[in-house]
Formats: C-alpha cells, structure tokens, sequence
C-alpha cells in the first residue's frame, strides 16, 4: 500500500538532510571549503585532515544520535500508549546519567562501551520502573503521565547530585544532561553506530510495537506475547539512549516532538512512519547544530541548549494545539 | 476499600483522634526545636540562641509554606504524587541566580540588598506563575495538568539558558552558583525572615477563612460546581496563594521539591478524614518536624553540615518512589 | 468445541468465577447473560487467555489456552473486549489489516487484502477506511474494532459487549452478521450481551450466568422464561411470542 508517491516524498526527505549534512561538513571555526580542499598541498592537507577527524565524525554522529533518539522517542510512546511520553519524560534519561556517574566513581578504567552499557542497565531499571508506575495508575490521564515520568525523573536526578555534589563530578553531571557535539572527534563517536544498528532492529519489529500501542489485551489476542515486546522496546530505548547520552550528552525534546509532527502528517503505523521519524531526527538535529555553531561564531551554543529552547516552543505549540482541538 | 467504609467509630480504634495526634504533633515539633536550639550549645549563649533561632525561624517557615502549598496543590489537582514546586520555580529560581551571578559577578551579587534581590526574586516567580495562568487556565482538571506541563516545558527552557550561561561562565563563578542552586538553611538573612513572615500571614488568612471550600474542592470538579463552588474562581485563587508560597520558601532558602509530597502523604496516611482543618495542621507540622528534627540528626548526629537542602531532597524522593511504587496513586 | 474445567479466579478473599465447568460446542452463535457482577466478562477473558485463572483448565479444541503459544491460539481464537481506548492514530484499514498478523506477520499476502477488503464492505467501513480512527465517533470506531477481530477469521469469534455504542440499526446490523458468520461460514461467536432478548433473537445456545456460577444454559426457548429471569435477575419479565421470538417484557 506503501505508494510510490510515499517513496518519492521520502526520497526528497533523504535529499534534505543530506543537504543538511553536506553544510554541516563545511560549517567550523577551522578552515574547511572545497577551495582549500582541492588547494595547494599545505593547505588541502590540514583541511582534509579536519574533514576526517572533526567534520565528518560530527557530521555521522549528529545523524546517528538524532535518527535514534527520535526513533526511541516513537518506541516509548507506544510502550506507554502515550504521546508524551520521551526518554526525558520517562526518568530513561535521568537513569541513565546516574549509571554514568556510578560507573565514573566506582569503575574510573571502564573503557567507554562499558560505561555505556552500564547505563543502559540504569536506563532500563528507570523506564522499567515508570511503566509499572504506569500499570499502577487506574485512571490514566494523558496529561499525567508525562507529569509522572517527569516526577521520577526529578527524584532521580536528585540522588544523583546528591551523590556528585558529594565527590565534586557536577561538571561532569552537567555535561552528561547537555547535549554537545564539539567533542566528537574521530574515534569517540562509534558507539552510536550501535544505536543505528538498533534502529534497524526497531524497523524490523515495526509491527510489534504498534500492535503493542493498541494494548495488551490487542497485542495478546493477535498472538504476541505483550511482555516481550515491550522488553524487546525497552532494551533498544535504553541502549540508544545510553549510547547518546556516553557520547554527546542528552538531546531534550528531541523524541517527543519529532513522532508527534510525524504522526500528525502520517499517523502512528509504525512500519510507515519510522523513516519519516528518523530523517526528520537526523535532520532537527542537524539543523539546530549548525545553527548552533553559527549563531555566536566563533563560539557553539550546544546542541542540548538549542534543542532545549526550539524543542519546548515546539511541545508549547503541540500541547496547545492538541488542547484547542481535542478538548 | 472497606477500610474506607467503616463507621467513623470503627476507624477510631485505629487512627488516634485529630486532637490527639495534634496534640502529639505539637510535643514532638516543639521538643525537637528545643533540642536543635540547646544540644552541645557551649559558650556564648545568646549568640547560639540568635544563630540557630535563625535557622529554625527559616525552617519553620519552610515547612509551613511547603506543607500548606502542597496539600492545596493537591487537593485542586486531585492528585496525591504532584508538587507545585515542579512546575519551573525552582528552575527559575536557578536561572535568576545564574544570570545574576553571570551579569554583575558574584562579588556585586553579594553586595545587593537581601531585601531587594528577594523581592525581585518573589516577584519575577509570582509573576511567571502568573501569567502562566492567566494565559491557560481555564478551568478543569485537565486545565490543571496542562498548566502544569506548560510550565516544566518552560522549566526546561529555563533549565537550557542557566545551563549555557553555566558553561560559558567563570569556574570560580559557576562554584558561587552552583552553592546557590540548593536549599541551605545557613545562609539565611535574619532581614528575610520578617517579611516572609508576614507575607505567609496574610496568605494563611485568606487560606483559614476558606477550609470548608477546599473540602468541597477535594470532592472533584464537578462535584464542587453542583454544590454551588465557582470551581473556577475558587482554583485559580488556590493557584495564587500556593504560588506565593512556594516562592517565598524558594526565595528565603532555595528549591525545596520532595518535602511536600513526604509531608502531605504522610499527613494523608496518619488522619483518617479529608478535612482540611485537620490535614493542614498535621502537614505543617509534620513538615516543621521534618526538617528541624532532620537537620538536627543529619548536623548533630552524622557531621554532614553543607548543602542539607540535597540530603533532604535526596530522602525525599526516595520516600516519594517508594511510596508511588506501593501504593496505587491516583 | 472449548471446554472449561473447574475453573475459578479470584482476587483476595473475592470470588468473581466460581468453579465453573461447560462445554460449548463448536458453531452457532452462543450468547452469555447475567447481571451486573457474574462474571461474565471474566470468564471470557479467561477463556482468551487475557486473563490467568486461579484454578482449572481451559481448552480451545483440545489446546490448553495457557500452554499454547500465543500466535496459535490467535488463529483460532479472537477476542474483543469493552471499552477499547486506542491512542494510536492508525486509520481503520491499517487497524483491520492488523487483523492478519496471526497469519502474515504483518507482510501482507493477496489472500490477506482479500479478507481485509472484504470485511470492510461487511461492516460498511468503506466510507471511512482511509480516516484515523481518533477522527471516528464512537460507533464507528465499535464496527472497526470488530472488524479488525472478523478479519482475523477464526473459529472462534468472542465478544465482549459488541453492541456498545452502536445505534440500533448497527446494532440490529452487526447481529445479523454474526448469524451470518455462524450459518455461512461455520464459525463459533460467542457475546456477552446486556440485552436478553437479542440474546434471545439471535442465539442458538444462551448460558445464564449469576454469582460467577453458570445458573443455566439452553436454547433461549429454555432460557428466555419468567422463572429462569426472576431467578437470574430477581426481575419480573413478561414472556411473549412474537413472529415465533421470545420477547421479554420486564419495563415495568
């Protein structure tokens, strides 16, 4: 049913980001065009070498990162059958910072993919949590379960400065909850390749997680075992998010408002929209760091502040809408 | 659910009577500022006295604004986990602190008026809670919840902007700052005390004056309208009053989030009944004991002496999941 | 045929299916009916494995519902319950086409498009398939939702209040389909119904349900009488033959 005109759309969505991608390459305080590319040696040398190390690694991880936080964003809304529901709105995020102060105190030698997978085991323990809150609720309220993710986000966020106020790592806490894309250099963004692969996998399972956003009473009468789908979502949303968050830093918003656009323009069938969800990720994301890096030149706004202010006028806009039309 | 049910005779052999454990209350709360005032109180004692009758003054006020604003909040919103202080005060609170700090500098920032940096302080909450509802609320739970939602997006725009100017500030600044970003009873300005004092006065007495209305409000919406309650007038004066609240306490010692969800709950837990002459009481003074008596084991007893305001946040929350994942909130 | 064994559940010290064995025969339409509390909506939920029992065995030809995997179980059994409150924006023939999950898992076949399209001309859905389904009102969306558990084309076809929301046009639409399902295709419907008498006009097997007990169980000739009502209601019902039909009349 997929029409080819579905397909065209789509392939001018990839056309865009990679539009976006190609300005990202050519946007720095070091001196990168395609003159001094193609110059005399000096020059093009240096300028390759920023291309590969610094450019080009940004360039994939604010890809990689933003396709797969949207991605995550549209998988918890399903679990929790809520539409503002965000790894930052499900106390994900928040356990996750924790995992990485944990391991940071008690594991300094971790190499990085352990940090981040220790992570992962905190953000899986969080959401797992919030959604057995969730079951827990008799009356669900639309409105608030975000509160409630965001209550537990808050409480967990509160033992974790406890503890780094404690043993001085607040910077270090600081850096985990703002996401920034300056650091990222060749070599210290791979493991977000791992969140791409998980996209993939989300992709493939499309189908189980929208029956899962019917219920568990839908979900068990097709023949799915409710439970498992669920663990299969929660694996890959706390994965992706611990990848993100050991490599940049957290990118508010971005799973809540990219899902909710789409679904608006394309509904919730999964199987149709996880492209559409992904791209647009990879594109906000793109866009707001270059901006970014413009804006206050030669300086960087980082991408979790720019995201943090165009991300909540855009939920602004969504709760608003949604309340003059649905209410 | 029979519990629930039961003849209020019968549900007297297990909670005590109000006056009872008021009374109760009262000796415990008194007795553990007693303590807090006198134990190892050595040299000069009309210094100490003055030192930490500070303190206690700033404590009660604490826990008296953030027991009553809570209980409020909660009666309005029909909802036993939420908070007031969620809603962006305490990230605006944080951002006026960084933005001060990174426009005059710590030095000049100390040098400013208590009196006035409070008032600013009070004002820009007020105000930003404020126009909040006057632009949204327009009646309803669902107008609540809302409201609320708004108002952490904001916080988490707030929350962005303190956060870049932190980068881009000073070390030695963000340091000034980041001591500012938590509740502490030390550093409280004697000068303060007075006016909070009397703002909390004249909220509690347009909040004693309407106990019977919040009974009606707990009821629900539509409830309360069928009883004849302007549902609407009613809330939106609540949401004044606790917003007053919360930003005085904030102003006074900085963000106290989870004391008013331990209190209230507590408070809900040990009275039996959902009238507001009784919970109040017990939450405030619940909350004055928690925090003096808190205080006193946590300086006197365990040797922690900086930033409680994180300590008591900390067990707050915990208190608060453990009390989400035990019981079924609504 | 499915064959309820000594089965019970309970919550605490509250007893809400009370050792109730049946068997209910493979075709036909069966209807469930009792008062308020019986327990009518959980032993379906048991008998579709929505719900684990405390006590007993179920099986659905000869399989044991809480042995059998779940994706066998769903292509020969479906089930809807009440109040289905779907947040998802999905257009009606998205959530229909769901129905063959159980069969294609989610590729759908030439087979699979035939069923779907068919369904839809069935519940009259054609003019809004391409529409969401939070667009719907609420009858709409009670003939999508039963649209999607038709299409799955099982055996075994049950229903938890299926006429809620409806309009007594659909309603009197949606029960005749269910007949036709039965007569024509073979398969087994079974309904929890608030209102006896289309129990009484459509069933071939009605069971009374009354304190999660099975109080009777019979053709509504034996079912749709003044002495079974009054035990199974405490209502008083006038029983009249009209067209060859048990009406009850219990309005005043």
């Amino acid at each position: 049913m997929m029409g080819s005109a579905m397909t065209g759309r789509l392939a001018l969505a990839s056309a865009g980001v990679g539009l976006l991608a190609v300005v990202s390459l050519f946007v720095g305080v070091g001196d990168v065009t395609l003159a001094s590319l193609s110059g005399d040696a000096g020059d093009s040398g240096q300028a390759a070498q920023i291309l590969l190390i610094s450019r080009i690694p940004r360039t994939l991880a604010l890809i990689l990162a933003g396709a797969a936080m949207a991605v995550a964003g549209l998988i918890l809304q399903m679990l929790a059958r809520n539409k503002f529901v965000e790894p930052s709105t499900a106390g994900t995020a928040e356990s996750a910072v924790l995992g990485m102060l944990a391991v940071t105190l008690l594991a300094p030698d971790t190499p990085v993919i352990g940090r981040m997978l220790t992570a992962s085991l905190f953000a899986l323990g969080g959401t797992a949590l919030f959604l057995a809150i969730l079951r827990r609720m008799p009356l669900r309220s639309p409105l608030v379960v975000p509160l409630v993710g965001i209550m537990l986000g808050a409480v967990i966020t509160a033992g974790t400065e406890f503890v780094a106020y404690r043993y001085d790592l607040m910077q270090s806490v600081r850096n985990w909850e703002t996401g920034d894309f300056s650091g990222v250099l060749r070599g210290r963004y791979e493991l977000l390749w791992i969140s791409a692969a998980l996209t993939g996998v989300a992709y493939v399972a499309a189908d189980r997680f929208t029956v899962a956003g019917l219920g568990e009473d839908f979900t068990t009468n097709l023949g799915l075992n409710h439970r498992r789908v669920v663990s299969l979502g929660l694996v890959i949303v706390s994965l992706v998010t611990a990848a993100v968050i050991a490599t940049c830093g957290m990118i508010p918003f971005l799973g809540l408002i990219v899902p909710n656009v789409i679904s608006l323009m394309w509904g919730d069938n999964m199987r149709r929209s996880l492209p559409w969800v992904a791209l647009l990720g990879a594109g906000l994301v793109l866009a707001c760091d270059i901006v970014g890096r413009l804006v206050i030149h030669p300086y960087e706004i980082p991408i979790g502040t720019m995201m943090g202010m165009v991300g909540s006028g855009i939920f602004l806009y969504l709760l608003l809408r949604k309340n003059g039309h649905a209410s | 659910m029979p519990r629930d049910l039961r003849s209020p005779g019968g549900a007297a052999g297990r909670a005590a009577s109000p006056v009872l454990l008021l009374a109760t209350l009262s000796v415990l709360t008194v007795a553990s500022v007693v303590l807090f005032l006198t134990v190892n109180a050595r040299g000069n004692w009309g210094f100490i006295l003055g030192f930490r009758g500070t303190k206690v003054a700033a404590m009660a006020l604490v826990g008296y604004a953030v027991a009553v604003s809570t209980v409020l909040f909660q009666t309005i919103t029909n909802n036993r986990i939420l908070t007031p202080s969620i809603m962006g005060f305490d990230v605006l609170y944080r951002l006026i602190q960084t933005v001060l700090v990174f426009q005059l500098g710590s030095a000049a920032v100390a040098g400013i008026d208590p009196r006035l940096r409070f008032g600013v302080e009070v004002g820009a909450m007020v105000a930003f809670s404020w126009l909040l509802y006057r632009w949204l609320f327009s009646g309803g739970v669902r107008g609540l919840h809302l409201l609320m939602l708004v108002g952490i997006v904001f916080g988490v725009l707030f929350r962005s902007l303190s956060g870049f100017l932190q980068r881009i500030i000073d070390p030695n600044e963000f340091l000034v700052v980041q001591d500012r970003m938590f509740a502490s009873f030390n550093r409280v300005d004697a000068h303060l005390l007075a006016v909070s004092a009397v703002v909390i006065l004249a909220v509690s007495v347009v909040i004693w004056r309407r106990m019977k209305v919040f009974d009606v409000l707990a009821l629900g919406r539509e409830a309360a309208i069928n009883l004849g309650v302007d549902h609407r007038r009613a809330v939106t004066l609540v949401l004044v009053l606790v917003s007053v609240l919360v930003s005085v306490s904030t102003a006074l010692v900085g963000p106290v989030t989870f004391l008013g969800l331990l209190v209230a709950n507590f408070a809900y837990t040990l009275v039996r009944t959902h009238e507001h002459r009784v919970i109040l009481p017990v939450a405030v003074l619940l909350g004055i004991l928690t925090l003096t008596g808190g205080q006193l084991i946590l300086e006197r007893v365990m040797g922690f002496n900086s930033a409680l305001g994180i300590v008591i946040e900390f067990l707050g929350g915990i208190a608060f999941l453990f009390i989400l994942v035990r019981r079924s909130a609504r | 045929m499915i064959e309820v064994r000594n089965t019970s559940k309970s919550y605490g010290r509250t007893i809400v299916v009370d050792d109730v064995s049946i068997t209910l025969p493979a075709g036909g339409v069966i209807s469930l009916i009792g008062p308020n509390g019986a327990g009518k909506s959980t032993l379906l939920s048991i008998i579709s494995r929505l719900l684990p029992m405390t006590a007993g065995t179920v099986t659905v030809d000869g399989m044991d519902v809480t042995t059998t995997p779940g994706d066998v179980l769903a292509r020969r059994l479906s089930i809807l319950r009440q109040d289905n409150q779907i947040l998802a924006r999905l257009t009606v023939r998205d959530l229909i086409a769901f129905g063959r999950y159980p069969h294609s898992k989610g590729r759908l076949t030439v087979e699979d498009r035939g069923h779907i399209e068919r369904v839809i001309d069935y519940l009259d859905l054609g003019a809004v398939a391409h529409r969401f389904l939070d667009e719907l009102s609420g009858g709409q969306r009670q003939r999508a939702f039963i649209a999607m558990v038709l299409c799955q084309d099982t055996e075994y076809i049950l229903l938890d209040e299926p006429l809620n929301n409806l309009d007594v046009k659909h309603a009197v639409a949606m029960m005749a389909l269910f007949r036709r399902t039965a007569d024509a295709f073979g398969k087994t419907v079974i309904l929890v119904l608030h209102d006896i008498n289309f129990a009484s006009c459509y069933s071939d097997r009605i069971v009374a349900m009354r304190d999660g007990r099975i109080a009777y169980e019979g053709p509504p000739e034996a079912i749709i009488t003044t002495d079974v009502i009054r035990d199974v209601y405490g209502v008083e019902a006038a029983i009249h033959e009209i067209d060859g039909q048990r009406i009850a009349l219990y309005f005043r």
